[in-house]
């Protein structure tokens, strides 16, 4: 009972609360525009994060539906998946990068100053609800490091000085 | 005729401030009524200088770097439009001696020509492998490919021309090409580079592993961390299809092939070729078991030809050339160039393509200038997360895959990341075991469960709890990974966890003394 309680802290499938009719709508519209594609699960769960910042659990029920899967199906892809998402992230997204090449040049300790400086562990979310704080493993940027992405916009050489010049011109 | 200048598309460029650089210099030259065609290029690959802005002259095309938008008025009040004198003035950037002493085959567009821009491509011998191909059977193309000694460069070297006998080989209603741009390792960007800076490359290349083996389908897996390269894909594709370089009738031959860019989610694991497929598939990107091989049941079942991004980039310039002009390049069974890429604690960090068989000593010194902060280099880690740290005792060592194989290491996708003396080697140890708890598929279990272990008995021997009986035990943990795991995830742990162990065992009793 016990080992059972444990896994499902590791992997909970959210209860499947029924979408708002908005939400319901948008993801209506992915799963229509893409379920014919070959392997469509994976194009339509990146349509309904880029739709709506997440997929909700009450989408899982209309993809499994639209493709033909069980909801166990499409929960364990999207649990699989660093990058999908099951719950509403703030208005951006801060992905910082944890790689070698980044260690190499000080990544830990900015990420100290990151965590600190947004009061966040990794996954959180600010309380004013600005940023939410991912751990990334490699952005391609290894020889400017250490580097991250805010939202869809790459940042090289980020030390903590010019960390929190980039919140200041967000803010 | 209005003069061109170049700024940067690439992602590094962007990270540094490329686009405020670019709009600096519209913005000037409208104030001072002068007319200029910017242009955004790739990047040449050397990023301390980015971004690094070119202008062309009669002479040849003249650099400047790195450009801060502040810079952007003294540049023009020193006439850099016609390539005058300043202090950020590198002279012409085809004789910067980074450049110079490369052998930039597979790079050899990236960064000159406009990547979006098709007859650009033509016009700097675009599409003329895919020109021959056509004129070739498909034994003929995998035929040169194999006489080229091309072996797959995402980092198991297999060599292409085998993988894609086996595929034309089998019969099939369907075939497919995938290209596995899920270019995950750390220290590695020669892929995104390539996708971002000449495109067309890489469709090229991938057209013709169509037309060898049969397939009528491409798909390229590329990770969401590059949205960058998948804008330009994206835009490349839609205008290759426009030209009839994609589709149904191939430069006017009646030949077919489609292609179609499909994003990963973050898992490092979709970057195994069997993983990728699942992913591709829609499913849990979990490793399948081989036999039987992707060359004979792949992507849905089908026979697929699955390529790196570097390896089918190399393939117009061998169809166009010739498979010896390629073989002649490289030293013993590892032919060709390989686009190294300098990162981490680098001071001229950046990427190098060279012929196989320069020491790492060259690349490390020669080209990075040593370690950006100035201090010894005391490690390197070669070929991603899953590559060996290499000791300053090995810097010697020639950059083939052979004479890797040969210390413990391997070569992999040819990222190398330099440290230096302030690295903690055990730390480093400690994060390969994290870096594959985290990323595990969960399919074998000394992966999936040896990966945690192997933290807790890393953490123990630090702590100097019984030290010796946790080294053996970390040691026994290896080899179980090693051993025990169906891909190179599980397998390959070991080389960073051992190799740190072997080469820095001081690294590891340091703080047990302390805690003793």
């Amino acid at each position: 009972m016990k080992r059972r309680m444990q896994e499902q802290a590791l992997h909970p499938m959210p209860a499947a609360r029924p979408l708002a009719l908005a939400e319901r709508t948008r993801v209506l519209e992915v799963i229509a525009s893409l379920h014919t594609l070959p392997g469509a699960l994976l194009p339509i769960l990146h349509g309904v994060q880029d739709a709506l910042g997440y997929v909700p659990p009450g989408a899982v029920p209309l993809i499994a539906d639209g493709l033909n899967l069980t909801r166990a199906e499409v929960h364990g892809v999207i649990s699989f998946y660093h990058y999908f998402r099951s719950s509403k992230p703030g208005k951006q997204v801060l992905q910082l990068c944890r790689a070698e090449a980044c260690q190499a040049l000080g990544a830990a300790a900015l990420e100290r100053h990151v965590r600190q400086r947004l009061g966040v562990e990794f996954h959180g979310t600010t309380g004013d609800g600005r940023y939410t704080l991912e751990p990334v493993y490699c952005l391609g940027n290894c020889a400017c490091g250490p580097s991250l992405m805010l939202g869809q916009e790459l940042h090289g050489r980020v030390s903590a000085e010019t960390f929190d010049a980039l919140l200041e011109a967000g803010a | 005729m209005s003069v061109r200048v170049y700024v940067p598309r690439d992602a590094s460029a962007l990270s540094l401030g490329a686009d405020a650089v670019a709009a600096a210099i519209a913005g000037e030259a409208q104030r001072r009524g002068l007319e200029l065609r910017l242009l955004r290029n790739g990047s040449r690959g050397m990023f301390w200088l980015e971004p690094l802005v070119e202008v062309e002259t009669v002479a040849g095309r003249v650099a400047y770097g790195p450009v801060r938008p502040q810079d952007v008025p003294g540049l023009f009040d020193a006439g850099f439009l016609g390539g005058g004198e300043h202090d950020l003035g590198l002279g012409l950037t085809a004789a910067i001696p980074y450049l110079k002493r490369q052998e930039r085959l597979t790079f050899a567009r990236v960064g000159l020509t406009d990547p979006l821009c098709l007859d650009d491509y033509l016009v700097n011998s675009g599409y003329r492998g895919l020109r021959n191909a056509l004129n070739l059977g498909p034994a003929a193309i995998v035929k040169t490919i194999t006489d080229s000694g091309l072996r797959g460069r995402g980092g198991a070297a297999f060599p292409a021309g085998i993988k894609w006998q086996t595929v034309l080989n089998t019969a099939a209603e369907q075939k497919y090409v995938v290209c596995n741009a899920d270019e995950g390792d750390s220290g590695t960007f020669s892929d995104r580079m390539v996708m971002e800076g000449d495109p067309f490359l890489l469709i090229e290349g991938m057209t013709i592993a169509g037309l060898a083996v049969g397939a009528t389908r491409g798909y390229i897996y590329l990770r969401c961390e590059y949205p960058h390269a998948h804008q330009a894909l994206k835009t490349a594709i839609a205008i290759a299809y426009a030209r009839n370089c994609l589709g149904a009738d191939l430069l006017g031959s009646g030949r077919h092939f489609d292609l179609e860019v499909r994003l990963g989610a973050g898992a490092y694991i979709c970057g195994e070729e069997t993983s990728l497929l699942e992913s591709l598939e829609g499913r849990r990107g979990q490793v399948r078991f081989r036999p039987p091989l992707p060359a004979v049941k792949g992507l849905f079942g089908q026979p697929t030809v699955i390529n790196n991004v570097m390896t089918l980039a190399s393939v117009p310039l061998i169809l166009h050339r010739g498979a010896e002009f390629y073989r002649d390049y490289g030293m013993g069974r590892s032919r060709g160039t390989l686009p190294f890429q300098l990162a981490g604690n680098i001071k001229y960090g950046g990427l190098v393509e060279k012929a196989f068989g320069l020491s790492l000593r060259e690349l490390l010194y020669d080209f990075g200038g040593g370690s950006l902060s100035g201090r010894p280099i005391r490690a390197v880690q070669v070929g991603g997360p899953l590559g060996a740290y290499v000791p300053a005792a090995q810097f010697d060592t020639r950059l083939d895959y052979e004479s890797f194989a040969g210390i413990g290491a391997m070569i992999g996708h040819g990222g190398l990341v330099a440290f230096d003396d302030t690295v903690d080697m055990a730390a480093q140890a400690r994060f390969a075991m994290e870096f594959c708890a985290v990323e595990s598929c969960g399919k074998c279990t000394p992966c999936r469960i040896g990966s945690t272990r192997g933290v807790e008995v890393i953490d123990r021997l630090l702590a100097g709890e019984q030290p010796e009986k946790q080294e053996t035990l970390l040691r026994d943990l290896c080899e179980t990974l090693t051993h025990g795991s169906l891909c190179a995830l599980g397998g390959l742990t070991p080389s960073p966890v051992l190799s740190a162990l072997n080469h820095f065992p001081e690294d590891f009793t340091r703080r047990a003394k302390v805690a003793a």
